[in-house]
């Protein structure tokens, strides 16, 4: 157990590492004056602010510095907390920025990506060979996986929303309202919140039912499962111990999956104008804002580590043959 | 030795041959392969029959599918119909650019390192995770914000470069199971090279695990494409289906009720990765006869 | 009589058309008796023993009756069959090195199990099977990946005997094992009948030796049929089938130099069971055929308990 969290916290070392690297490379890599060049792009009218900005970028980049200097002081400034000022929201710092809409994206992810996994295992499991219910669960299972989220999103908004008119298509709460702790705020949030949450929740469905299918009617011909039908064992005991054991490979997808449905996530923010990272990263690409759109990508590197690292947790906890010390989940 | 090679050919021509058996009786391959088909038809062809160019704008803007524009126009006036002929193109492309790299590096990464075994394989494992455990999208976006991707084929480049980790790793199994078995053993021990056993022995004897692999990454490269052509970091020349999506969005087509701007694309992306996936299932029953009994 | 089988037909779908893997199958098992069942592989051997407690999905029962205990097992209805799988016939698969489920300790997969059968684990009596196996008790409280491949196999043996039942199938149990742990399971599954945990037994495999140190009677198939059956000695001193003599020719001896003769299989193959050819099967390879080997050859009590389905013997 402890070679196998050595090995995985190793994994995510490296990537969190590489991930920063990258980072750090790509806007030295851009052909000519990077500084200019984004001063530029910036489109700032005010001229002090293009002067802090060039001055800022020139003093970060530090590019008179050696190149090993520049990478040193990159990850320095990053501990402590630094990813730069904004120039979207100049001059508000890029952490600023992104802790206020961390909270949105996390509110949309978290549950609707465990309730899919949920009642996907659950749907998936339920259809496994049972003919007619198969014959439904899957055609819709996989018309729903192959949906771009955004599309979901657009259709959920534009019937519910634009036609019927029982939910807001936009914004993560009323305009007229300003955040409080309030009871009609809180209502006002969740109404903002069920569409995206809606279309996250029902593409991620339809592939936890989809996974959950398969690995069920593989366990229920495994040699465990025959086994037991001869020895005469009801149906339902079978099932349950084939749900248990195909549950294992489903989180191992969890962790797999997680960077789609932060990817799903981000999309549908942007279709429901809803104001967490992936509103951030539009706003960023549209006003070129580099330092948002790098510090934004590494707290979604950061958050996609620790998720993987809770799931991992998770697994041992499940998984009796991890914690017997023997080969079980692979690293 | 001898007998060996005289009967693997014929086994492998048997199996070739009830593969097709079951394949033409298996409707859901059918039915896959048969919208992909169609899509890629309309794809090539319509562009030539329909001619003009995508992206002109028109006289007649937000006008709802008619005769004339058989599924409407943008608030720019531009057929919508041109512009989906034309998205269907990009999408195929970046399909198989993306998903063709991932696949050729997945099967070179997972052959290696499930063949060679050892420090070779630690090394490339290591690889194989840490880029899995990237999320890939994230990075994308860092890349295409500061190169500024222009055309559908480098966009497909990027795609797949950062796709193959999950291929790779299910080939490796795929290899570690096989390179014990006999025939593997026999090519060694008469000399064979690693890539000659790898192409020779090892690929044909999963060659059809390999051509599902390139399905769902085929599939899998043009879903993350929409989404980069959604978040505005799409090929800046041309148009896809992403693109189509993104313009829609970004013009107030749902607010405006113009749903036959935003209805098609969506349609087309969820039936090419849809039918793709019905055809995958498709597949694995054709090559498992135990899937075939239900 | 603890088991008759009379003309069992049992066919399996394929494609091309229908296997018949069993092709009237009649014998009978008295009380008591350890029967070895021998035959090369698609004789139809497993298809036997899996016919008598759990037909797969591709396994038709055309026709004939299984009898235990005076009553008719109703072989062809899997439902129905539920009440007598575990309790009058019980089965050690082929591949009881995976019939444990991983994720379950075996104490509690053994309590859910035998709970979901209506019954409970008498734990004293559990743990003196287990060790009359020599299975240590901390055992029940491990997962069956921390168990070794002979501990598996005995923990199975234990577990599919727990209910008492009256016909035990063995199936191809000692493939997979070295010989020395061979001899243990033999000795085991014979110590099972010494106390009464089973009456009776059908030992499948494709080894006639190490069937003739348990067996009380030997059942030779060919293709679907019975070929010959025959206390365990009289098969391997005195065997009347031409496929029986073939068949123990093959074998290696201890003791026998083999510088004149050479080892060999019996040339040929067994006949398609899809199409399966008329009289007897073995016609084709059988060095003795003659012109009346064209009808079915009947199954003939040549002596006491020793049948023979073979016109020349």
């Amino acid at each position: 157990m402890r070679r196998y969290f050595s090995r995985k916290l190793l994994i995510y070392g490296l990537t969190f590492f590489v991930a920063v690297t990258v980072n750090w490379l790509i806007p030295r890599f851009m052909p000519g004056d990077p500084v200019a060049g984004m001063v530029a792009r910036a489109n700032v009218a005010q001229p002090e602010a293009v002067e802090a900005m060039r001055a800022y970028y020139n003093d970060l980049f530090g590019f008179d510095q050696p190149l090993w200097q520049q990478y040193v002081n990159f990850w320095g400034a990053m501990f402590r907390g630094d990813f730069g000022i904004s120039i979207w929201l100049f001059p508000t710092p890029v952490s600023t920025v992104i802790n206020g809409a961390v909270p949105y994206t996390l509110g949309l992810i978290i549950p609707s990506v465990l309730l899919s996994w949920v009642v996907g295992n659950r749907f998936g499991a339920y259809a496994a060979r049972r003919k007619l219910l198969d014959n439904t669960v899957l055609p819709v299972g996989y018309v729903l996986t192959a949906m771009p989220y955004m599309w979901l999103a657009v259709l959920l908004a534009w019937a519910l929303g634009v036609i019927a008119g029982l939910f807001p298509v936009a914004g993560g709460y009323s305009f007229s309202m300003r955040p409080n702790w309030s009871w009609t705020f809180v209502l006002d949030l969740l109404h903002h919140w069920t569409l995206p949450f809606l279309s996250l929740f029902l593409v991620a469905l339809g592939g936890w039912a989809i996974g959950m299918r398969n690995m069920i009617i593989y366990e229920l011909e495994s040699d465990y499962s025959n086994y037991l039908s001869a020895l005469g064992a009801p149906a339902r005991l079978i099932r349950r111990y084939a749900f248990r054991n195909a549950v294992l490979p489903q989180i191992t997808g969890l962790a797999l999956q997680l960077g789609v449905l932060v990817a799903g996530a981000l999309v549908t923010e942007i279709v429901f104008a809803y104001p967490g990272l992936g509103s951030l990263i539009l706003k960023a690409i549209q006003n070129q804002d580099f330092f948002l759109l790098q510090g934004t990508f590494l707290f979604i590197v950061l958050g996609v580590l620790i998720a993987n690292f809770i799931i991992d947790i998770v697994y041992v906890v499940v998984d009796p043959r991890t914690r017997a010390g023997m080969a079980g989940a692979q690293a | 030795m001898t007998t060996l090679q005289e009967t693997e050919p014929r086994e492998r021509e048997g199996v070739r041959r009830e593969a097709l058996h079951f394949a033409v009786r298996n409707g859901k391959l059918m039915a896959g392969f048969g919208i992909v088909v169609v899509l890629l038809v309309l794809g090539l062809v319509g562009p030539l029959l329909a001619g003009g160019t995508p992206n002109d704008y028109g006289t007649r803007p937000m006008s709802p599918p008619s005769a004339e524009h058989w599924l409407g126009t943008t608030t720019f006036g531009q057929d919508i119909f041109l512009q989906f002929v034309h998205g269907l193109r990009a999408t195929f492309l970046v399909g198989v650019i993306g998903g063709g790299i991932a696949a050729v590096i997945g099967m070179l990464v997972g052959f290696v390192a499930g063949y060679r075994g050892g420090a070779v394989d630690e090394v490339l494992n290591m690889l194989t995770n840490v880029i899995l455990v990237i999320p890939t999208l994230a990075v994308l976006l860092i890349i295409n914000a500061y190169l500024g991707i222009r055309s559908v084929a480098v966009q497909g480049l990027f795609i797949g470069l950062t796709q193959w980790p999950w291929a790779a790793r299910a080939i490796r199994a795929q290899t570690f199971s096989l390179r014990t078995r006999e025939f593997v053993d026999l090519a060694r021990m008469s000399g064979s090279g690693t890539w000659r056993i790898i192409s020779r022995e090892i690929a044909p004897n999963m060659s059809s695990y390999l051509f599902m692999t390139f399905i769902l990454l085929f599939g899998g490269a043009i879903l993350i494409a929409s989404s980069l052509d959604f978040i505005g970091l799409g090929p800046t020349e041309g148009v896809s289906l992403g693109l189509m999506l993104q313009n829609a969005n970004q013009w107030s087509a749902l607010q405006l009720g113009m749903w036959w701007w935003f209805v098609p694309p969506g349609a087309g992306i969820t039936a090419i990765v849809g039918a793709l996936y019905v055809a995958n299932v498709g597949l694995d029953e054709v090559f498992n006869p135990k899937l075939r009994e239900t | 009589m603890s088991l008759q089988v009379s003309e069992l037909r049992v066919y399996y779908r394929t494609l091309k058309g229908e296997v018949r893997a069993l092709d009237g199958m009649t014998f009978e098992l008295g009380d008591g008796e350890i029967l070895g069942l021998v035959g090369e592989s698609g004789c139809g051997k497993s298809t036997l023993g899996k016919s008598l407690i759990r037909m797969d999905g591709r396994m038709r029962h055309v026709g004939g009756t299984v009898v235990l205990d005076g009553q008719e097992l109703p072989i062809g209805d899997d439902r129905a069959m539920n009440d007598f799988r575990f309790r009058e016939v019980s089965l050690i698969p082929q591949y009881a090195m995976s019939a444990l489920n991983p994720t379950r300790k075996l104490r509690k997969m053994v309590t859910e199990l035998l709970r979901s059968r209506g019954s409970a684990v008498d734990t004293a009596e559990l743990e003196r099977r287990m060790d009359q196996v020599g299975l240590p008790r901390e055992v029940l409280d491990r997962y069956p990946i921390e168990l070794s491949g002979g501990m598996k196999q005995r923990m199975v043996m234990v577990i599919s005997t727990l209910l008492d039942p009256s016909l035990l199938i063995a199936d191809e149990v000692t493939s997979a094992l070295d010989v020395s742990t061979q001899k243990a399971v033999a000795r085991a599954l014979l110590g099972f009948r010494e106390s009464g945990y089973v009456k009776s037994m059908i030992f499948v495999t494709h080894d006639i030796a190490l069937t003739h140190h348990i067996a009380d009677t030997i059942m030779v198939m060919y293709a679907g049929r019975l070929a010959e059956k025959a206390p365990a000695d009289v098969i391997v001193k005195a065997p009347r089938h031409p496929y029986t003599k073939l068949l123990l020719d093959s074998l290696p001896e201890v003791g026998v130099r083999y510088a004149d003769r050479r080892l060999e299989g019996i040339p040929g193959s067994p006949p398609s069971l899809l199409d399966p050819p008329t009289g007897c099967r073995f016609r084709a390879r059988c060095p003795i055929a003659g012109d009346e080997c064209a009808q079915d050859p009947p199954v003939a009590e040549l002596a006491p308990d020793h049948h023979v389905a073979c016109w020349k013997a």
